[in-house]
């Protein structure tokens, strides 16, 4: 009988589990999107992740926007004009702009936003996309004052930007989710609680209805959008899913209509979704590549990293392995960036690589010290590794032992050049090799190699200065032909390829493109 | 029984402040850092952040900062979430885990203990031995292997249930399914091994002597000190089940409190790791606690106060 007094507490605990839990029915959306892990933020000027970027894109729109292509079109901007010397751009905004409060949008909205975006208190992860802005980085560093910014306002509708260097892509930039603007009275009245639901003031085609953490994001049509008639799907889920099998599982099961990239995809099963009516892959700006650290002995010897690049053969790794269709990367940029032909690089050559480690000093391996390579942990890292390092051994009988570390612990081995050679991976920011060739310029955050040239410098710097966009090209080219089939700071091994499954018969507006942008508001529901 | 709770509830502070203060320094003494991303955060900025949420200066002085917080009632801020209290991850997600973790519960309870009663009573026959082997055979299955598995079959298969998600109670019946098996066999398995015991004592032989059939003894006589084991497992049991699963939550995309005991240490984010072991730290108290007392009240010859 006693043991029956627990039974009303534990009742108790259910029912009130049960109402807390909040395990009731809700309509469906018009549209559930798979759309990764759980966001981080939703405030752009702190967003440094895809699947946060393709949701500010949802809630807030730039000068310019990405089309269901990835091609930059206008977004609030009307139309923009630039200087003869490329360094000034004018942009006009759309007439009538409102938040979804109502309030105005006006072009100093985006000053506004930018220059906090900028501000070191804001410790935005991104800051560096402004500094093509003349100004802007003296400004992030605390040197210059805000007035010294490039940034003019001089009527309610015209946003003026000066640049330190011509900069084509600039427009296109503004694209970028950093670029986003946010509602200065709501960002000062709540701060960081800006971004939640019940205080979401935003200007594009779609309003934070919900935020569940680890559950979704529930998006609604703003109908104080510029143009609402350009959006068709009223109510978007956007789930937060960690596991690809779950995700694929909840698109079998009709429970999700899209999957936005190949990490929502089992990779095991990939050889087989080829050919499906819903599976539709395509190019991405991103490469998977291999970093020496140049600041120690072995590999501060240009023949030995030019050795080890050489023994590699990189269509065993695609064909064997990753079986997504992955080009082999003999750049690190990849191919389809408009109007940038990467360099061929060098094809694999075991007899030149031999001779190149017998001249360094080791013939045939012989007196090699024991090298490490760093990678963190994931299968599809460890089986690449077991495959370059039995290359390596076959091919210039190295022994290279496979160091295994998880996210932190790898990062922080990363930023302290503690480390051989390291498994790194890097996605394009926008459309121009610039965002990759960028890194490896001396004391570059992202260099994490060591690795300095002052002719790739210089290249880098002249071309930011060149005025004429076939000869910046053309210098960026020549700066990557140094990387990659000269100075070998790292070794290209594939490019990633992205991959979206949706049924074409039931949704449009969905392409799969170099730069992974699929805006919601581009979706179209098919009519049967 | 008040001045026990009362002990136990004072004892509990001194292991709570053990708990936070042996996390906070495993996790700020573990490589890396919580602002690390593959993208190199420039130094200023990295500087700015950790004195934002107090992350500078020696690990005591870290961690005095993190213990006054708490004294105040504040568990401090997610350092990955930008802008989301622990507070506020918690209460959103605890009761999801709940909610799942208490019907695992009752379903372990549930179909434990009359399955390892039976087997127990039957123990001479083939039933029992099949009651047993069923036992044995759900708590050998890992639930990386039954949960995928009960996908394939109920959801792809037949149909019965969908794959993964939250919000309808449909799609409870899986993962509170997989979560509870293992914990059924186990249940069964303590049931059983108390009665066997138990069956054997003197005070059954002589309610078996004076007539009373073998349901009544067992059921009214032997299960009420026979299950005093599984009141002991049941208290840590309950505090592991109903914080929630990483396999499981992941798995059928349950937004639970599970996920943020990995993805917190992953991530290094100091606050959350610590906030979550504190709540897991208390469920298990809180459990423990329940138990001593159902062990109390099913055994006289324990007595709480003394």
């Amino acid at each position: 009988m006693n043991f029956c007094r627990g039974i009303p507490g534990l009742t108790g605990l259910l029912l009130s589990s049960l109402f807390l839990g909040g395990c009731t029915a809700r309509p469906r959306a018009d549209l559930i999107i798979c759309n990764g892990a759980e966001p981080q933020t939703l405030d752009p000027a702190l967003v440094s992740g895809q699947l946060e970027g393709r949701l500010c894109s949802a809630l807030l729109e730039g000068l310019l926007r990405r089309d269901a292509r990835g091609k930059p079109v206008p977004g609030t901007a009307e139309k923009w004009t630039t200087s003869p010397d490329g360094k000034v751009y004018t942009f006009t905004l759309h007439p009538n702009l409102r938040w979804s409060n109502g309030d105005p949008f006006t072009s100093s909205d985006y000053r506004w936003s930018w220059l906090r975006a900028l501000h070191p208190s804001t410790a935005s992860p991104y800051s560096e996309i402004f500094y093509f802005i003349r100004g802007a980085e003296s400004y992030h560093s605390g040197k210059s004052p805000a007035e010294l910014v490039g940034i003019e306002t001089p009527d309610e509708r015209t946003l003026v930007v000066h640049l330190d260097h011509p900069t084509p892509f600039f427009p296109a930039l503004t694209a970028f989710t950093t670029y986003l603007p946010g509602h200065q009275g709501t960002v000062e009245k709540f701060k960081d609680g800006w971004v939640r639901p019940e205080n979401w003031v935003g200007n594009g085609p779609y309003l934070l209805l919900d935020w569940k953490i680890n559950d979704r994001v529930s998006l609604k049509k703003n109908s104080l959008y510029h143009t609402p008639g350009r959006v068709q799907i009223d109510r978007i889920d956007a789930l937060a899913v960690n596991r690809a099998s779950t995700a694929f599982n909840l698109y079998s099961s009709g429970l999700a209509d899209v999957l936005l990239d190949k990490g929502m995809i089992p990779s095991l099963i990939l050889p087989e979704l080829r050919g499906r009516l819903d599976f539709h892959p395509g190019p991405l700006l991103a490469t998977y590549f291999y970093r020496f650290n140049v600041t120690r002995p072995p590999f501060n010897d240009v023949r030995v990293r030019r050795a080890f690049a050489l023994a590699i053969d990189k269509e065993v790794i695609t064909e064997r392995i990753t079986r997504g269709n992955e080009p082999v990367a003999q750049s690190l940029t990849p191919r389809g960036v408009a109007d940038y032909l990467p360099p061929e690089g060098l094809p694999p050559d075991p007899e030149t690589a031999r001779g190149l480690l017998k001249s360094a000093g080791f013939p045939d391996g012989h007196g090699f010290p024991r090298i490490s390579l760093l990678y963190n942990k994931s299968e599809l890292n460890e089986q690449i590794a077991v495959e370059i390092q039995a290359q390596w051994k076959r091919v210039l009988g190295v022994e290279v032992e496979l160091r295994n570390q998880e996210w932190a612990t790898y990062l922080r081995s990363l930023d302290t050049l503690d480390f051989d050679i390291a498994r790194s991976s890097w996605v394009g920011d926008y459309d121009d090799p610039n965002t990759f060739l960028d890194c490896f310029v001396t004391d570059r955050g992202n260099n994490r190699t060591g690795w300095s040239n002052p002719e790739y410098d210089l290249l880098l710097t002249n071309a930011k200065a060149e005025p004429n966009p076939a000869r910046r090209l053309q210098l960026l080219q020549k700066a990557e032909t140094l990387l990659v089939t000269e100075a070998f700071p790292i070794i290209p091994i594939y490019h990633f390829v992205g991959c979206l499954m949706f049924d074409p018969n039931k949704w449009g507006g969905l392409y799969p493109n170099l730069i992974d942008e699929h805006p919601f508001s581009e979706i179209t529901k098919r009519t049967p | 029984m008040t001045t026990f709770i009362f002990r136990r509830l004072l004892s509990s502070i001194p292991v709570g402040v053990a708990v936070v203060v042996i996390c906070f320094t495993l996790i700020r003494l573990a490589p890396g850092s919580p602002f690390s991303s593959e993208r190199a955060l420039d130094p200023a900025t990295k500087q700015m952040l950790e004195s934002k949420y107090r992350l500078t200066g020696s690990i005591p002085t870290q961690l005095f900062c993190y213990l006054s917080q708490i004294a105040k009632g504040d568990l401090g801020e997610s350092l990955k979430y930008r802008g989301r209290s622990v507070v506020e991850i918690i209460g959103q997600s605890l009761p999801r885990s709940i909610l799942l973790g208490s019907i695992s519960f009752l379903i372990s309870i549930g179909l434990g203990i009359p399955l390892g009663a039976w087997s127990a009573a039957r123990n001479q026959d083939r039933a029992g031995s099949i009651l047993n082997g069923l036992a044995i055979l759900s708590l050998s299955i890992p639930t990386f292997i039954l949960a995928p598995t009960s996908v394939l079959f109920f959801s792809f298969y037949f149909h019965l249930f969908p794959p993964a998600g939250w919000g309808e109670p449909s799609q409870l019946v899986l993962p509170a399914v997989a979560l509870a098996l293992p914990f059924v066999g186990v249940c069964a398995r303590l049931v059983r091994s108390g009665l066997l015991g138990t069956l054997g004592s003197d005070f059954i032989r002589t309610g078996r002597s004076k007539g009373l059939s073998e349901t009544k003894l067992v059921l009214l006589h032997a299960l009420r000190p026979a299950i005093l084991p599984l009141i002991s497992y049941a208290g840590p049991l309950a505090a592991g089940i109903l914080t929630g699963s990483l396999l499981i939550e992941e798995t059928f995309a349950i937004p639970g409190v599970g996920q943020f005991f990995v993805s917190g240490v992953i991530n290094r984010d100091v606050f959350l790791v610590s906030g979550v072991v504190l709540v897991y730290c208390a469920f298990l108290l809180f459990f423990n606690l329940v138990a001593d007392w159902l062990t109390a009240l099913l055994d006289p010859r324990i007595r709480l106060d003394s």
